[in-house]
């Protein structure tokens, strides 16, 4: 069993734990996930490893509420156990030699850009990072990235916070500024991923993306993860999350990422009845 | 005319049956909408019956057909004797884990095809007695080895299935501290994640890994070895490692459309549903998408317990796809035979050609080519030609590949030291499961490639042997110190 050691709500989607876990603590390195799988009956969801302490000995991840198991996950407090925590898995995000790198957060992606945004900046990159949210309140973790980033950029959809529009406006800006980026990074929805690579294939700028397809397993057993790069069958959870941008097939990896959409809406509906339920108990004791 | 007293002792003619006894089964209508066991098992009077079948061989063949020489006739003869907690410790001084084989072996081309009933009947129905006589000690409180004092010598074991539990249980009982590790949430590897529930019920197997814990053996469950340390780190705290990390890496077809939604390796749509209990869903929370055409690739036990996990899913068609025909199967007989009760529709000498999307990426048909049986190929099945025009397509809504599973590559990438062959299995000497890595040894799928339960627990038992020789320091020439006899078990009570 794994306990919960801290919680936070970070805004009305995402949510932060922190888990003991030291054997993975110990181990692993930014750009790598975990699965955790809270009790006897749940799903196994994988989760970038957002940041961690090998000598307190704990793991960081931080997750969208967008179905059934995500909700419940964050149903958890401070003080609960979760039944299985296991990883590191992937391979950690190459960042020694990059040069000159520009790291794009979207939304959720922000909790992944920033390990990875830090071990570029370790590794002696000169780093920019852009992130970018619908409104301010879903911005996350601003003030991490101002430290380890030498220019941060903010976007938002309706400009409540930074500059009102997308990453990508931001990105072509840049680089037609002049910036001469060696490296691409980029994370968040798949359609954000894709547009970004699309624009630095333009200026011929290397891309790396982090793919977060339907995972099972994480060990390279079901091939549930697998994804198409420059026509051959890839397994996100084995040989990335980490890929080259301009190779990915991006429509198969959008249909896949839609395969249990009927499932999903079944489980939600599940969820919501038994809260109701356990609402209406607490409500009346 | 062979010597009268070499011959088997006759049984007059009269007196022999010709028919194994059946075991009772769940009706095929019923049994394909649930996932509980298909046979029920012998009982006692059943069991007997059929153990007096046998026809007390001397030379005992059977045995010989057996990869871990279970003393089959002398079991059986206990059972005709009524000494059912006798004859499952007899088995168990070769075979840790009769409740599962008894399930799961081919018999057919194993024990039962050395049978001499069989040269003329029906053989000996070996793996029923050998299942009813595990799941009869199981139900009467069969008690645990005597384990000898500790040696003080640790050994690491990877993966926990049935190569890993019997190499750790084997070692155990040499009074050796013993640690396995594995990936996965629980303990079992396929005879968890792939074998289903209706042919091998988990609480089956858990008896048996709980009989394997009771000996003190600790597993260590999400421990990714690779990832939480190497096989050399491993090295640094313990005396030796056995790898038993199995072929877990599903093969996927070359075939366009293979990326679509819901095609599926059957690694992923079994593990969905037998470790992750897709079957309950949305009590427990893993989906699987139910398919009203199912089409399955492939025709070995992965394809059967695929073809028949969609029937019992729900599918109003589940069909099964190979190249060659019936006679080349390669699950076992009782498999095709469950298969075609429970109406899953065979297409024999069918190929695929490519998979076909509808245009939101989902599958809507295979097309495939029929085949016709020419010479016989390097392995000397007849070879199956295209037949020229024979295109068609066969509508569905889910597809299966189960057309074989390779090495996970994790262990030999992250261990270079490790000798592999092209095929990514890891060389081992056969005889005592030694790799090219001192102190290392390693069995089951990660070193023959897919096979069988039986063949992964006895590659266990000859690394435990090795083992137990190199860390106690015992020399070839004392061999006779070393037995592959499992402690001493107590008589029932
Ligand atoms: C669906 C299906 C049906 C089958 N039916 C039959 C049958 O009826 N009869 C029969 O005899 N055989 C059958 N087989 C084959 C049989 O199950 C295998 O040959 C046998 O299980 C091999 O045993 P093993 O111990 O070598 O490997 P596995 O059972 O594969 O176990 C390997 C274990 O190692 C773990 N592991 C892998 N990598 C690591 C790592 N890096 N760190 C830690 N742990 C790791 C895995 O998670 C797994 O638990 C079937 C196989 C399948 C898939
Ligand atoms: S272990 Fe398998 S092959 Fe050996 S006797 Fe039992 S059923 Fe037959
Ligand atoms: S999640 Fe199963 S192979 Fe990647």
């Amino acid at each position: 069993m794994y306990e919960i050691v801290d919680k936070k709500d970070l805004n009305a989607e995402n949510t932060m734990l922190k888990v003991k876990a030291p054997q993975i603590a110990s181990s692993c390195k930014a750009g790598q996930f975990i699965i955790v799988r809270a009790n006897e009956k749940a799903e196994r969801i994988p989760l970038t490893i957002a940041d961690w302490d090998s000598k307190e000995g704990w793991i960081q991840i931080i997750f969208q509420k967008v179905g059934a198991s995500t909700y419940e996950l964050a149903d958890y407090n401070k003080g609960d156990k979760l039944m299985d925590f296991v990883g590191p898995l992937g391979l950690p995000t190459h960042a020694e030699g990059a040069g000159k790198t520009v790291v794009i957060g979207g939304g959720l992606g922000i909790a992944i850009a920033t390990p990875v945004a830090r071990a570029y900046k370790q590794a002696g990159n000169h780093v920019d990072v852009i992130i970018g949210a619908r409104n301010s309140e879903l911005l996350i973790l601003e003030k991490e990235l101002d430290k380890i980033a030498d220019n941060l950029y903010i976007c938002t959809d309706d400009g409540s916070k930074g500059r009102e529009g997308f990453v990508t406006e931001q990105l072509e800006e840049l680089i037609k500024g002049g910036a001469e980026y060696k490296t691409c990074f980029t994370v968040g929805p798949p359609i954000m991923m894709m547009f970004v690579a699309k624009i630095t294939e333009k200026y011929d700028l290397k891309t790396v993306v982090s793919l977060n397809s339907i995972m099972l397993d994480g060990t390279g057993m079901c091939g549930a993860c697998r994804v198409s790069i420059g026509g051959e069958i890839k397994l996100a959870c084995v040989d990335g999350p980490d890929f080259d941008g301009h190779l990915v097939d991006w429509e198969n990896l959008m249909h896949r990422l839609t395969a249990y959409k009927d499932e999903e809406r079944e489980a939600m509906e599940e969820y919501q009845k038994k809260n109701e339920c356990c609402n209406e108990k607490k409500d009346g004791a | 005319m062979a010597n009268a007293t070499e011959r088997p002792k006759r049984k007059p003619r009269s007196m022999i049956i010709r028919t194994k006894l059946p075991m009772p089964t769940q009706h095929p209508e019923d049994r394909a909408k649930n996932f509980n066991e298909v046979p029920y098992g012998y009982n006692e009077a059943e069991a007997m019956f059929e153990a007096q079948r046998c026809l007390q061989c001397k030379n005992q063949p059977c045995v010989k057909g057996c990869p871990v020489e279970v003393p089959i006739r002398d079991f059986i003869i206990l059972i005709t004797e009524r000494k059912f907690m006798e004859a499952a410790s007899l088995i168990k001084t070769k075979n840790g884990l009769p409740a599962i084989t008894g399930r799961v072996c081919p018999q057919e081309t194993q024990c039962e095809a050395r049978c001499t009933l069989g040269r003329r009947y029906e053989p000996v129905a070996i793996g029923n007695l050998e299942r009813f006589v595990a799941d009869y000690a199981r139900d009467h409180d069969e008690e645990v080895a005597e384990i000898p004092p500790k040696t003080g010598k640790k050994v690491a074991i990877v993966g926990a299935g049935p190569a890993g539990l019997t190499c750790a249980s084997d070692l155990a009982l040499k009074g050796h501290d013993i640690s396995i590790f594995e990936a996965l949430h629980k303990p079992g590897g396929v005879l968890i994640y792939g074998i289903p529930e209706f042919r091998l019920p988990k609480d089956t197997v858990k008896y048996e890994i709980d009989y394997v814990k009771k000996l003190g053996v600790e597993v260590n469950t999400n421990f990714i070895v690779g990832r939480n340390k190497t096989v050399g780190e491993l090295l640094k705290e313990y005396d030796a490692v056995f790898i038993g990390s199995g072929a877990g890496a599903p093969r996927l077809l070359k075939l366009s459309g293979i990326n679509l939604v819901n095609v599926y390796s059957a690694n992923e749509y079994l593990t969905r549903v037998n470790l992750m209990k897709a079957y309950l869903f949305p009590d427990y929370k893993t989906p699987v998408k139910i398919g009203k055409n199912v089409v399955t690739i492939g025709a070995g036990n992965v394809a059967m317990d695929s073809a028949r996990t969609a029937k019992r899913l729900g599918a109003e068609n589940s069909i099964i796809i190979y190249r060659r025909s019936r006679k080349e199967c390669p699950a076992r007989a009782e498999e095709v035979h469950h298969a075609e009760e429970e109406e899953v529709e065979f297409r024999f000498l069918t190929n695929p050609v490519r998979i076909i999307g509808d245009e939101l990426g989902k599958v809507r048909a295979v097309e495939c080519l029929e085949y016709e049986l020419g010479e016989p190929d390097e392995s000397g099945r007849a070879k199956p030609i295209p037949i020229p025009g024979s295109e068609h397509l066969i509508e569905c809504d889910v597809v299966i590949i189960a057309v074989g599973n390779d090495p996970n590559p994790l262990i030999p990438m992250t261990t270079p030291e490790l000798e592999t062959t092209k095929w990514g299995t890891i060389v081992t000497e056969t005889a005592t499961g030694k790799t090219s890595m001192k102190q290392v040894y390693a069995g089951g799928d990660i070193s023959t490639g897919a096979a069988t339960v039986i063949a992964a627990m006895g590659a266990g038992k000859i690394a435990a042997k090795s083992i137990h020789k190199e860390i106690m320091g015992i020399s070839d020439d004392d061999d006779s110190k070393v037995s592959l006899t499992p402690g001493t078990f107590k008589k029932e009570r």
